[in-house]
């Protein structure tokens, strides 16, 4: 096992400047999770590290070596790729003996591993079969087969479970993580699904645009997102933002916007002191709002327009219209709601995110 | 399909396609009754009332036993064997390398060389057949296979590098990233996952190929010049036709024999020839 | 430091030291280079040398044996005057295209009849072929026997049909030679066109027609508005493709007349060979088969800048 270091990592492909300056340590026995959009830079990130491609500029260190200039062949990694990889000509078990045959390794050390490997993911079975003759799931497991055989220092994933039906993309997911706590092998993952992240990650990188918008466990991601982007990534149904003035008004302040008018704690209001007279960026996660009245005279609730009741089962989405914007409200299955009827939304003043409108940033 | 009345379908379907079929097999049938007619039935004018062209009352074996023995025709077709097989394999074995590096390998002039191979695919033999043939004597290769076996790549590369091409393109990249961090080199996860991978293709190459060499004529027919050195086409030509005279009997049957090798390879990889055609045409 | 060379060395314990030709070719450009060089080596050899050569060539007067002096342009000068080299010029010109016309309106409708479900297809297409692979030298002498002017077995049917009373001479008349050796080019390329048109029509969807038969299109109007237009791009490859081998086609007028009679079939490449290997002017002879050069570079170049507009779409 080994730690990853990524130092000031730069690509550059003719004019387009895909990763910038990214930095990043991934510790040993660490589960890390790169999530963005598509064309954030994750994926080309994890080829850097792999060796697929060339560094523009910056380190790539596997353990302590610097791997920069090191064939991928090199590095004692192993990948999973999205469409699998599968080589079409060899049985399942030739595909996950080639990196050993490879690596010159005795056969009876191949047999071994190939069949602890197999059992690990419950494929004895299919060793003979040739790639075509298996499902999309059992492919995933030969995928996954072959990496796991190589023993090698660090596992990197490009999107493994996006090719899977959804059922059996949950399933990957939790069998991942058991082989991951099993193991404990340093683990890289790309996904643009926020879910997977969320739920695979030790730690998890948020990119965009080529840049890290914030690195940090899952929960801190989700309760303390660094900017607008990430806010808006992480959680779904995705988080509701409206934008505010601030104002003080007999020495309480304010968050005025269209349909809004919230008072909000002292607590609060200290740390936008700052702002007072500026316009920011409020967000609100659709699951902290509630339907009914604001507890207290601190005026935490704002009246809404039902537009659509998206029902769940284990939940209620309402489409709501405040003011002029929209906004998503995530409430218990047992509340009554109709389309058209009009019904106050409440939440907890300290589940309220302020973003400076200009930089994005948390405030 | 849309089908109309069952006239409709003789009229429009079946009265052509058979005078296609007949049109463009009969000239193989003529070889062959041809070759198993007797001389005196042969030399008949076929303004005589006895002229009864497309059978033969007294078949015979003297034109095929005639070939056989009386002329260099089997020398000839091991010839042809064995440029054809060398020169094809040489062939293959550039045109998967050029293949696979334009298909697949980032580099400068990567476009251009791609554009210069093409060119190469479209230059005939004709045109260059007689600096060709300094440069043959130059080398000391007149009057030998060689001259043949290196000469025919020079067509045939540009055909391979550009099947395979196609080929390359069509495998998945991943397949080979995968192999390289699984520990392969470059050159390895090529011999082992790409080339496998590609192997109809490079069977459709190979029989294209092969076929090409076996029909090539003009430069067997200039760089080559005695009797015991020649192909089939070039022995066919000038061996069995003396002075004005020409030995139908034995002509005929040479080309069938002839023929034979091409055809039996190619009844057994229909599709990959086809497969080799249309694909050099879609390029 | 030592904490760290003994964590580098633990992970590359099983990987052994790679070779320096082993980095080398890690590299795509080295391995690229190393991929190539037969290849380049092979045609640069025995194209681009003979090229050189031949142009080289072309401006000596050169003979079997006879290194030759520079001369300029006085061979092409020469075949300005050469009033044979103008009617191979003329004969290649109206072989090709004629030649091109029939293999393309016949190759198209035998790849539609192709093109419909029967029993026997894949046989039919199977044999279909055989005119193309054959070695031409050989069917064309079952030609030449078919077209001998008193064993013909083409005048016998056409006798008998009642359609001609007396007998026709096929490559020994002036008029009618070109013709013959056009028939012969015809025969041998039709199934080329056959097949590639039939990979192309078997790629446009049968919905198509379907919807245009539901909007009351006729047949004609069918392959009019619909197939042919789809099809384009594959004719204009197929076209482009066959063009070059006809222009510069020598076996088959070679096997059939050897350019006779009286030169009604001479074609560029005939005449070069009767020139450059017949009499051994190869000086001559070679500018003779340079002249093809241009119409070849105009071929060439329309089918480069084709393909790069397919390839941009």
């Amino acid at each position: 096992m080994a730690r990853v270091l990524i130092r000031n990592l730069n690509k550059i492909f003719n004019e387009v400047h895909a990763v910038k300056d990214v930095n990043l340590e991934i510790r040993d026995r660490e589960f890390v999770v790169l999530v963005g959009p598509s064309g954030c830079g994750k994926t080309t990130t994890l080829r850097m590290v792999a060796g697929l491609e060339t560094i523009t500029s910056g380190e790539v260190l596997i353990g302590d070596t610097i791997v920069n200039e090191l064939p991928p062949m090199d590095r004692d990694i192993a990948m999973v790729f999205q469409n699998y990889a599968l080589y079409p000509h060899m049985s399942v078990y030739d595909n996950m003996a080639f990196g050993l045959k490879m690596r010159r390794f005795a056969r009876a050390e191949i047999e071994q591993r190939v069949r602890e490997a197999a059992g690990i993911l419950g494929i004895e079975n299919l060793l003979q079969r040739k790639p075509r003759q298996l499902s999309g799931g059992q492919r995933q497991r030969v995928a996954l087969g072959r990496a796991l055989v190589r023993h090698p220092q660090v596992f990197l994933f490009d999107e493994p479970l996006s090719n899977l039906d959804a059922k059996l993309r949950v399933q990957m997911r939790v069998e991942l993580k058991k082989i991951h706590d099993r193991l404990g092998t340093t683990a890289i993952y790309v996904t643009h699904d926020q879910v997977e992240a969320m739920t695979l990650g030790d730690r998890v990188v948020v990119m965009k645009d080529g840049i890290v918008q914030q690195v940090g466990e899952p929960l801190d991601l989700y309760n303390a997102p660094a900017n607008r982007f990430v806010a808006g990534f992480i959680g779904s149904p995705a988080m509701n933002f409206a934008d505010v003035g601030l104002a003080v008004q007999e020495g309480a302040m304010l968050a005025l916007a269209d349909g809004i008018r919230l008072k909000l704690p002292p607590a609060i209001a200290e740390r936008l002191r700052s702002h007072v007279g500026r316009q920011v960026t409020l967000g609100i996660r659709p699951e902290d709002l509630r339907v009914g009245p604001g507890n207290g005279a601190d005026g935490c609730d704002f009246p809404a327009i039902v537009e659509v009741v998206e029902r769940l089962g284990a939940q209620i989405l309402l489409d709501v219209k405040v003011g002029s914007g929209t906004m998503v409200a995530a409430v218990e299955p047992s509340v009554k709601a109709n389309v058209r009827e009009q019904l106050r939304l409440a939440f907890d003043a300290e589940r309220l995110h302020f973003f400076d409108r200009a930089s994005g940033n948390a405030i | 399909m849309i089908e109309g009345a069952k006239w409709r379908r003789w009229v429009y379907f079946y009265i052509p396609l058979s005078a296609f079929i007949l049109w463009l097999l009969f000239p193989f049938y003529w070889m062959l009754v041809t070759s198993v007619r007797p001389d005196r039935e042969l030399y008949r004018p076929w303004m005589a009332p006895n002229y009864a062209p497309f059978w033969t009352a007294h078949p015979t074996l003297e034109h095929i036993t005639d070939l056989l023995t009386g002329t260099l025709f089997i020398r000839w077709m091991a010839n042809t064997l064995f440029i054809a097989v060398i020169s094809t394999l040489i062939s293959l074995f550039c045109g998967i390398l050029a293949g696979y590096a334009l298909a697949r390998l980032k580099f400068r002039f990567a476009g251009a060389l791609g554009t210069g191979i093409f060119i190469t695919y479209l230059v005939p033999q004709t045109l260059l057949f007689i600096p060709l043939a300094n440069i043959i004597r130059n080398f000391q290769l007149g009057d030998s296979p060689w001259a043949l076996i290196l000469t025919y790549p020079t067509f045939l590369i540009p055909f391979c590098t550009w099947l395979l091409m196609g080929y390359f393109k069509a495998i998945p990249r991943e397949l080979e990233e995968c192999a390289r961090i699984d520990g392969a080199t470059r050159w390895k996860a090529m011999l082992y996952i790409i080339i496998p991978i590609a192997v109809p293709g490079i069977l459709s190459a190979g029989i294209f190929a092969f076929t090409l060499s076996w029909n090539e004529f003009i430069y067997a027919l200039v760089f080559l010049s005695s009797a015991e050195q020649k192909t089939v086409s070039v022995g066919v030509t000038s061996e069995l036709v003396r002075g004005d005279v020409f030995y139908w009997g034995q002509l005929m049957a040479g080309a069938l024999l002839g023929s034979i090798p091409v055809a039996f390879i190619y009844s057994f990889f229909v599709e990959y020839y086809v497969a080799g055609l249309t694909g050099s045409v879609k390029g | 430091m030592a904490v760290s060379e003994v964590v580098s060395q633990r992970a590359f314990a099983r990987t052994p030291p790679r070779s320096a030709t082993t980095r080398l070719l890690e590299d795509e450009r080295w391995l690229a280079v190393v991929l190539l060089l037969p290849t380049v080596i092979l045609l640069g050899l025995f194209i681009a040398y003979p090229f050189v050569d031949g142009v080289l060539l072309s401006v000596t007067d050169a003979r079997v044996g006879v290194p030759g002096s520079f001369v300029g342009l006085q061979n092409f000068e020469s075949l300005w005057h050469d009033t044979i080299f103008r009617t191979a010029v003329w004969n290649t010109f109206v072989y090709t295209a004629v030649a091109t016309v029939f293999k393309l309106a016949l190759g198209l409708w035998l790849a539609l009849l192709l093109n419909r479900h029967f029993k026997g297809k894949a046989f039919a297409r199977a044999f279909i072929l055989l005119p193309f692979i054959i070695p031409t030298v050989l069917s064309t002498f079952a030609w030449k026997w078919m077209f001998d002017p008193t064993f013909s077995v083409i005048n016998w049917t056409l006798f008998q049909l009642g359609l001609i009373h007396t007998r026709i001479n096929w490559l020994g008349d002036p008029n009618l030679a070109l013709i013959s050796v056009i028939i012969v080019n015809v025969w041998r390329g039709v199934p080329f066109y056959a097949i590639s048109l039939l990979a192309g029509l078997q790629t446009i969807n049968p919905e198509l027609q379907e919807a245009a038969a539901i909007d009351g299109a006729r047949p004609w109007q069918r392959f009019w508005h619909v197939t042919w237009p789809l099809l384009l791009p594959v004719t204009m490859v197929v076209v482009l493709f066959s063009v070059v081998p006809t222009f510069a086609d020598f076996q088959l007028v070679y096997v059939l007349t050897g350019g006779g009679p009286a030169n009604a079939t001479q074609l560029f490449a005939t005449y070069a060979y009767q020139i450059g290997v017949g009499t051994g002017l190869l000086g001559e002879g070679a500018a003779v088969s340079l002249a093809m050069f241009p119409f070849l570079l105009i071929v060439v170049i329309v089918q480069l800048l084709y393909i790069r507009r397919v390839e941009v779409h």
